[in-house]
């Protein structure tokens, strides 16, 4: 089984990004996502930036996919999706592209792109729509976390010809997306002189319920959850429903993070041994919830 | 200047009738099971009332629409085709998807019947709406709450697809259809499962410290002594971040974009879609003849139309929290 490193879901400074993925060169990490799927606004890392990290990662022997946004809304949201399209598809470097909304779904077709990720915000529930993703060019699917690992293999299992896989792993759950800006919003801001106050704010703002609880996080117009989908534990009921795992970024242990995973694939670790070892490396409690079917907030230990 | 259609809730055959005796052009509902996004006990029709709702409407000239907008997987998609199947078999006027690989199944068996695409399909761009109009020939687009006046301008000026909006009812914060967050507190889901913060999952409890309201045991909120306790739908609820106590994410309010009407107008827009089919016949009734009085005002004389204080009081008194707000359309509320 495979890692993946998803897209950075956070704002920070631009050298802090670059100095990650420069450590992420040499990590047992296979494939990473690039590219800003959040907010249109943020800019420390243009297209060109992520282009070049994406060129050095690739001559370190990753597999570099290009994420494009999961909210698309403007023209120039629209402008920037091209982009990345004509760029990846028959530019050079040329690389895969994950599309996160139907628009780029369109655009890949049109671009006639045959190698493509159908992302996790393509609302993909069923055999049907899945296999006219693959139809279009979608090589590799990756799983909305919400989506059980039973559900995910009776899709697959329905399929006329297997497609790759890819699970949430790791990482604060992407719940959703909104036109609002909830980081302007805590600081009486409005979205378009936002001040960029979600830059540095490493891994979101903690929302707690009002007994002191956390409950979700707010990461400028995405919400997440605070507690962390961790399936370190659940690796032996992963294998044969995935071929890759994706391990979201987080702003500290990312590559220890990493390597914990790739001990427990490779048998290095027990599952639930690198679970323990993973605790103090995590921003908040585990949850597994969706996996096995249940409430994503829950962490569920089978009896 | 185009007619905008009125499109109205019906969460019973009662509030079908509300709608189209107080000017509905078009009255949508769902049936009794998981195929659309109000799945509440107690709501929508079976297939006897919807064949009578069907012959209401169509005697008085107006149209119904039938909402499968949740998606089905593997497990239980017999039962979201069986639904395609009765409501064509019915003769409803349009079906409002959101899956494609539903709308694949109804545009191949199903050639005749209408698509219009749900606001639950996420698509918030002409490309994407376009993609839905070059695979299945969809009609009709509704369109997520979360574009300015600008971006929905934009959406229309670059597709041939019908674009709808909606004009007044509960408001989604987050993109609809891409929202998990009520699977992540309770593990059922509006894609899936058809219902944001389900009844079942709720709980209000009288405590010393107010009057508290839980999902699934997560606390969504407290009431003081005389604050009018709300359903505990998640994004509406207080919460604290970084020792502030507040709505985070968003008050409990009502959109309504009625003083809108002559720029929506203006830029194209063929419907209006009213929220709220878990709502009684006596909203349906308030808001479709507001809504009805409106829209006639603006085609009678669209450069003399103004919002009376009177429409506003009557939506005012069913709006959630008594309040409203323009939504995405007001530039700062983002």
């Amino acid at each position: 089984m495979k890692l993946a490193l998803g897209p950075l879901l956070y704002y920070w400074p631009r050298q802090s990004v670059l100095d990650f993925y420069a450590d992420i060169a040499d990590s047992p990490i296979d494939s990473v996502y690039l590219g800003e799927t959040v907010c249109s606004r943020r800019h420390e890392l243009r297209l060109e930036d992520w282009l070049e990290v994406g060129k050095v990662l690739a001559a370190a022997g990753k597999e570099v996919v290009m994420s494009c946004q999961g909210l698309v809304e403007s023209e120039s949201d629209l402008k920037t999706l091209r982009r990345i399209v004509r760029q990846c598809v028959h530019g050079e470097p040329g690389f895969r592209v994950e599309a996160n909304d139907m628009g780029a779904v369109r655009l890949l077709g049109e671009a006639g792109a045959r190698d493509w990720v159908a992302g996790p915000t393509l609302n993909i529930f069923n055999p049907t729509t899945l296999q006219m993703m693959i139809d279009a060019g979608a090589t590799r699917w990756a799983v909305a976390p919400e989506i059980s690992g039973a559900a995910l293999a009776e899709v697959r299992a329905a399929l006329a010809a297997p497609i790759e896989t890819e699970v949430f792993a790791y990482g604060r759950l992407p719940l959703a997306h909104s036109a609002r800006c909830f980081t302007a919003r805590h600081f009486n801001l409005q979205k378009d002189t936002c001040e960029f106050r979600c830059l540095a704010i490493n891994d979101g703002i903690t929302l707690r319920t009002r007994e002191g609880e956390p409950f979700l996080t707010l990461n400028g117009v995405q919400t997440q959850s605070a507690r962390v989908h961790n399936l370190l534990g659940d690796l032996a009921g992963v294998r044969g429903k995935a071929e890759l795992l994706r391990i979201s970024p987080q702003g500290s242990h990312t590559r220890d993070i990493v390597e914990l995973f790739r001990a427990a694939l490779d048998g290095a670790r027990t599952p639930a041994a690198a679970l323990d070892d993973c605790r103090p490396l995590m921003v908040e409690a585990p949850c597994n919830g969706f996996w096995h079917g249940r409430a994503g907030v829950e962490q569920f230990v089978a009896a | 200047m185009q007619r905008i259609e009125l499109v109205c809730p019906a969460g019973s055959l009662p509030a079908l009738k509300t709608a189209v005796d107080h000017g509905a052009d078009c009255v949508y509902l769902g049936f009794k099971d998981a195929t659309n996004a109000r799945n509440f006990s107690g709501l929508n029709f079976d297939p006897a009332q919807v064949r009578e709702g069907i012959a209401y409407a169509h005697a008085r000239g107006r149209k119904v629409l039938l909402a499968l907008n949740t998606y089905p997987q593997a497990s239980n998609w017999p039962s979201w085709t069986a639904a395609i199947d009765h409501a064509a078999e019915f003769g409803v006027d349009a079906v409002i998807l959101a899956d494609p690989g539903l709308m694949a199944y109804a545009a191949r068996n199903h050639p005749q019947l209408r698509l219009h695409l749900s606001v639950q399909g996420s698509a918030t761009s002409y490309e994407a709406i376009n993609f839905y109009r070059e695979r299945f020939g969809i009609q009709r687009a509704v369109l997520p709450r979360v574009l300015s006046m600008a971006q929905v301008e934009q959406v229309i000026a670059n597709t041939q697809v019908e674009i709808e909006v909606f004009g007044f009812g509960g408001l989604c914060v987050m993109v609809e259809g891409r929202c998990a967050l009520s699977a992540y507190a309770t593990g059922e889901s509006p894609n899936c499962n058809g219902a944001c913060s389900p009844g079942k999952h709720v709980r209000w409890e009288d405590t010393p410290r107010g009057m508290e309201t839980r999902l699934n045991g997560i606390l969504i909120d407290r009431f003081a002594d005389g604050e009018r306790a709300g359903y505990p739908t998640l994004c509406k609820g207080r919460f604290e971040v970084n020792d502030e106590t507040y709505y985070a994410l968003e008050e409990p309010t009502s959109l309504n974009t009625l003083e809108l009407l002559p720029e929506l107008a203006r830029i194209g827009i063929r419907a209006i879609k009213i929220e709220g089919r878990q709502r009684s016949p006596a909203y349906v009734a308030q808001v479709t003849r507001v809504w009805r009085a409106a829209l006639d005002r603006l085609q009678a004389a669209p450069d003399a139309f103004q919002v009376t204080p009177a429409w506003m009081a009557e939506l005012n008194k069913v709006s959630e929290g008594q309040s409203h707000t323009l939504g995405a359309y007001y530039r700062p509320w983002k």
